[in-house]
């Protein structure tokens, strides 16, 4: 047998050796990536990761422009997510102002709006539309969307209890305002 | 004369060139000048729909807000950054070269690459020249012992 026959072809080592380095360094790229861009998300049942509110100018809660969900433990807090493209959310609206009228006083329930990727002027029509009376915020890069694990869409609904728990989530409108009120006693 | 017409003509005519610039630069930002940069976003509700073509009545606000923020005076970088500080890096058409999003712009040239050398390796084999005498199959070279041996046998009997 001559040497021609034996001879083994193939990739060299040293090639074989550089992909596969290059490879395992894209592959750590990725994981790294991934781990930073992933937020983390709210069960029912767990504690909701904190966020905070900046809300929209002429909106306040307890005399400050911004809260952090921290700040209201003690309290059920009620983030409703919505946007003035949205209908269902027009449906709604009227019976989360109710909500907050009965509430507000109290001081036991916090009833929080986060508009969902919108238009400054959208925003501003919705809320002077339906005399939107509880704090409201943007929700900047989508982010407290993504924190609270966002179902199907809007308008959805996070009741969240006293210790911080996420406790129930509404997807779609409420038919009435006895359907929060509902919800809230029940967490109560 | 003539000559004379020819060159009032052309005044007059570049004049016009300058009025009407200014007074696009000056009035309302044109459609074209807000879908220039409509273009380099996405809609940020609608999946995979560039700002400038999206029909919906969000889409036509946010193309809205761009003619007032150009009429505000403000310049494209500082349009974008507005909507990506809103709605996230996702509504550039173009990622950003930084963080996670570099990975889009070093990985299709990197397996590019990669495949390229692969390639050129595998065709420099291929067509590298055969040896001059083809090596002997090992079936030839027992075949060729076996009549060997045969001849060496009938010459004995011989």
């Amino acid at each position: 047998m001559t040497e021609e026959t034996t001879k083994k072809r193939g990739v060299p080592l040293w090639a074989q050796i550089v992909i596969w380095a290059a490879l395992a360094g894209l592959l750590l790229l990725v994981a790294f990536g991934l781990k930073r861009a992933q937020n983390p998300m709210a069960e029912i049942g767990k504690p909701v990761p904190d966020f905070e509110l900046v809300f929209y100018e002429g909106y306040e809660y307890n005399g400050t422009a911004k809260v952090k969900l921290s700040d209201l433990r003690g309290k059920i807090v009620v983030v409703n997510i919505w946007a003035s493209w949205c209908k269902p959310c027009e449906q709604e609206a009227p019976d989360l102002e109710e909500a907050w009228q009965f509430y507000k006083d109290g001081g036991d329930v916090v009833l929080v709006g986060v508009d969902y990727v919108d238009t400054p002027k959208g925003a501003e029509g919705y809320l002077t539309k339906f005399d939107i009376t509880f704090p409201n915020a943007p929700d900047l890069k989508s982010n407290i969307s993504s924190i609270l694990n966002r179902q199907m869409g809007v308008p959805e609904t996070y009741f969240i209890d006293r210790e911080g728990i996420l406790r129930h989530v509404k997807v779609g409108p409420f038919m009435s305002v006895n359907e929060i009120k509902s919800v809230v006693e029940s967490i109560d | 004369m003539k000559r004379f017409l020819y060159i009032l003509a052309f005044l007059f005519l570049l004049g016009g060139l300058f009025t009407t610039n200014a007074l696009a630069q000056s009035g309302t930002p044109s459609d074209d000048e807000v879908n220039a940069i409509a273009r380099k976003l996405y809609c940020p509700v609608c999946e995979s729909t560039p700002l400038d073509v999206c029909p919906t009545q969000a889409c036509h606000e946010w193309r809205e807000l761009i003619r007032t923020m150009l009429a505000e005076g403000k310049t494209e970088a500082e349009i974008t950054q507005y909507f990506v500080d809103q709605y996230g890096a996702r509504v550039l058409a173009e990622p950003p070269k930084e963080g996670g999003f570099l990975l889009i712009y070093l990985l299709p040239p990197a397996v590019i690459l990669i495949g390229v050398i692969i390639l050129f390796r595998s065709l420099k084999e291929w067509t590298k020249p055969k040896a001059a005498v083809p090596a002997q199959s090992a079936a030839q070279v027992q075949k060729d012992d076996y009549v060997s041996r045969f001849e060496e046998e009938l010459k004995k009997q011989k």
